[in-house]
């Protein structure tokens, strides 16, 4: 019989098995502030090497501030943090992406630019987002800190095999729905522990037709369904996507690599241990009403109302959110009006995001009960961007232009919404207090998030003029 | 990681059921980027009549001159309930504490338990029960945990035993934390890398 794509890393990377326990060799670990000081700390205390440098990159991102990164930053647990990721990266030669350097900028979107993120390998983050590297055929995923330490000292990681789910997307991908809107519609489908316990393979005409990065904000997602880790086969986009980055292998190597990427991919006669399968025809743009990823509707829907749920707990679940998102039952969502507007995060801030909001704020003006920022995900998204006129759009329609970090997507810097304010955001989770203690989040496209700061409530992005 | 074999060590009484990670190291603790220092606040809030932490509540049990040095926490049900922070057991373990006696613990903490050394025992309410009668009235009273043989005894010769899984019971018994488990296959890993340097070289940053 034939292997999953899952498969076929898995068994690529086993180095020892016991009674269902792996140790798994991990190719790239992904450090950043907040998660790795005890785990640093841990191998002083049991005077124990980083076993492999040159397999260890470090990038400053959730607690930076995204005004005046060249200034000392005035957070004490933040510089703190920083400072420490710097002597840890010093002390055990690890490289360092920091502030200042171009390169520096969410990890998840620094490390695929850097060429870091390679088909067939596996990658580990002290970050549930670690998932988004799926989108190349690697096996990433999210690790604890004491897991951190443990693949620093052995460059290995403890685990257990998880079950497959192959989710086909079927249809063409045309320019009326985002690959957010297609993952959003994937949770509200399956739920949010809907994957628990599996990797989802990605697979169909609509995944084909995605752009890279399309492909990673879908696989980002995938852990707001529970699962551990999403995958996409690696194909010439990929291929084209990784020649030439700085950390890539060159020349024949590329070559040689290359022709084992392609036998990556699932056996036509592979079995999965689930299916689910969905068409682009059946998506519109989707909106989150509620405080998880699942509780999600278009924009020709409405709140739901909880009088109308299934089951006693759904009503319960559905009042509260209800509740604490300060929306009454029925209400359109287009009649929704928000405050803030986020486009940032690593689910929606790398160069196509900002093209395609960019294209939306073209000679519009946000409207005037609307604060707008715009986040890129890296210094090299941020120039990318200058160099295409983007922050002159941004800056004109009344948006402003930030430094790169994870910012309003976890609210651990200054960018915060208020307690009450309801924000359009790009990022992946609207559970309570996530963008601030009582701030309602709404999580959308980077289309539907620049039309809503043009409107002032949300609005169908198919039927706004682009530019 | 420190090894868990046998103790014979004073034992201290915490009287209470559900005993949550909040109340055993509280979330104000947990910015620190240290893994050391949080044993000064295990069970603040309990613990210290101030925020700062400098006047001891002498109402609070393990503040009482009997238990000064206790290493074994007898306790109730439901013993590490709430976040899934390793904190907690870090805390427990800088204070002083290698075994806790309970009827019950919550799941994830009753792992990060092995994971850093600390010997989490089950017994029965009942057990429990006469370890609290015999323990409460005699000052200095060390009980003896051994994990060899899975048993506890009591200076009065009461013996019960318990069980752990093999696996994790091998890895406390030799000191290995799940980084020291690893190493043990160490190489393996250096060979697994050998060859996987031949068959995908790309993989390898120089
Ligand atoms: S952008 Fe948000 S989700 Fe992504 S790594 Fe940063 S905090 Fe996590």
């Amino acid at each position: 019989m034939g292997k999953t794509m899952f498969e076929k890393i898995w068994d690529a990377h086993v180095v020892h098995e016991q009674d269902g326990n792996a140790i798994l060799y991990i190719d790239r670990h992904l450090v950043h502030e907040v998660t790795s000081p005890q785990a640093f700390e841990g191998l002083r205390i049991a005077e124990r090497p980083l076993r492999k440098p040159n397999a260890t990159y470090a990038v400053p991102d959730h607690n930076v501030p995204t005004i005046d990164q060249d200034k000392p930053i005035q957070d004490p647990i933040s510089a703190k943090q920083i400072e420490t990721l710097r002597q840890n990266c010093k002390d055990f030669g690890v490289t360092l992406f920091d502030l200042g350097d171009i390169r520096q900028g969410i990890v998840h979107v620094v490390a695929p630019e850097q060429g870091l993120t390679l088909p067939g390998s596996t990658i580990v983050c002290g970050d549930s987002h670690t998932s988004t590297h799926g989108a190349f055929g690697a096996l990433a995923f999210g690790i604890g800190t004491s897991e951190v330490e443990h693949v620093l000292a052995t460059q290995t990681l403890q685990q257990q095999k998880a079950k497959s789910m192959l989710v086909q997307v079927d249809g063409p991908l045309s320019d009326q729905i985002t690959p957010k809107d297609i993952v959003l519609a994937i949770i509200g489908k399956i739920g949010t522990s809907g994957g628990a316990g599996y990797v989802i393979e990605y697979a169909g005409e609509a995944i084909r037709d995605m752009s890279i990065e399309g492909r990673m904000t879908l696989c980002n997602m995938t852990i707001e369904a529970g699962a551990r880790a999403g995958l996409i086969a690696p194909d010439e986009k990929t291929f084209t996507y990784l020649r030439d980055r700085p950390y890539t292998p060159k020349g024949e190597l590329f070559e040689q690599a290359v022709g084992s990427w392609r036998l990556l991919a699932s056996d036509p006669d592979a079995k999965f241990d689930t299916v689910v399968e969905f068409n682009t025809k059946d998506i519109l743009p989707q909106v989150t009403w509620g405080t998880n990823p699942g509780m999600v509707t278009d924009i020709n829907g409405k709140v739901p109302d909880p009088e109308k749920a299934e089951n006693p707990k759904d009503q319960q679940a559905i009042k509260a959110a209800l509740e604490y998102m300060g929306l009454i039952p029925n209400t359109p969502i287009q009649e929704i009006q928000i405050d803030r507007v986020f486009i940032g995060s690593c689910t929606n801030s790398r160069i196509e995001d900002l093209r395609a909001a960019a294209a939306v704020a073209k000679g519009q003006k946000v409207s005037t009960s609307v604060n707008a920022i715009v986040v890129p995900g890296s210094g090299q998204v941020k120039e990318q961007a200058e160099g295409e006129g983007l922050d002159i759009i941004f800056k004109e329609a009344g948006f402003e232009w930030r430094e790169p970090g994870c910012s309003m997507c976890l609210a651990m810097n200054d960018d915060k919404l208020k307690p009450g304010e309801r924000c359009a955001s790009t990022s992946n989770r609207n559970f309570e207090g996530r963008q601030g203690k009582g701030g309602r989040t709404h999580l959308v496209s980077p289309e539907m998030a620049a039309v809503a700061a043009i409107t002032g409530h949300f609005t169908d992005a198919r039927s706004f003029e682009k530019h | 990681m420190q090894a868990f074999t046998k103790m014979t060590a004073l034992a201290a009484l915490l009287d209470r059921a559900d005993v949550d990670t909040d109340a055993i190291i509280p979330k104000q603790f947990l910015k620190k980027i240290e893994r050391t220092g949080f044993g000064v606040h295990l069970f603040h809030d309990w613990r210290y009549l101030d925020d700062s932490g400098t006047q001891p509540n002498p109402d609070f049990v393990l503040n009482s001159d009997r238990y000064t040095g206790a290493q074994i926490l007898v306790t109730r049900d439901n013993f590490g309930c709430g976040s899934s922070r390793e904190h907690a057991p870090w805390a427990l373990l800088e204070y002083g504490f290698r075994a806790i006696i309970a009827p019950s613990f919550a799941d994830i903490f009753y792992n990060n338990c092995f994971k850093n050394g600390i010997l989490p025992v089950r017994l029965d309410a009942t057990q429990i029960q006469r370890l609290f009668e015999e323990i409460q009235p005699n000052e200095g009273c060390q009980l003896t945990v051994d994990l060899e043989q899975q048993q506890v005894t009591t200076p009065q010769g009461h013996c019960f035993t318990f069980s752990v899984d093999p696996f994790a019971r091998e890895r406390l018994l030799q000191g290995l934390d799940d980084i020291g488990w690893t190493l043990q296959f160490k190489h393996q890993i250096v060979q697994f890398e050998g060859q996987y340097q031949n068959t995908a070289p790309w993989m390898f940053i120089q």
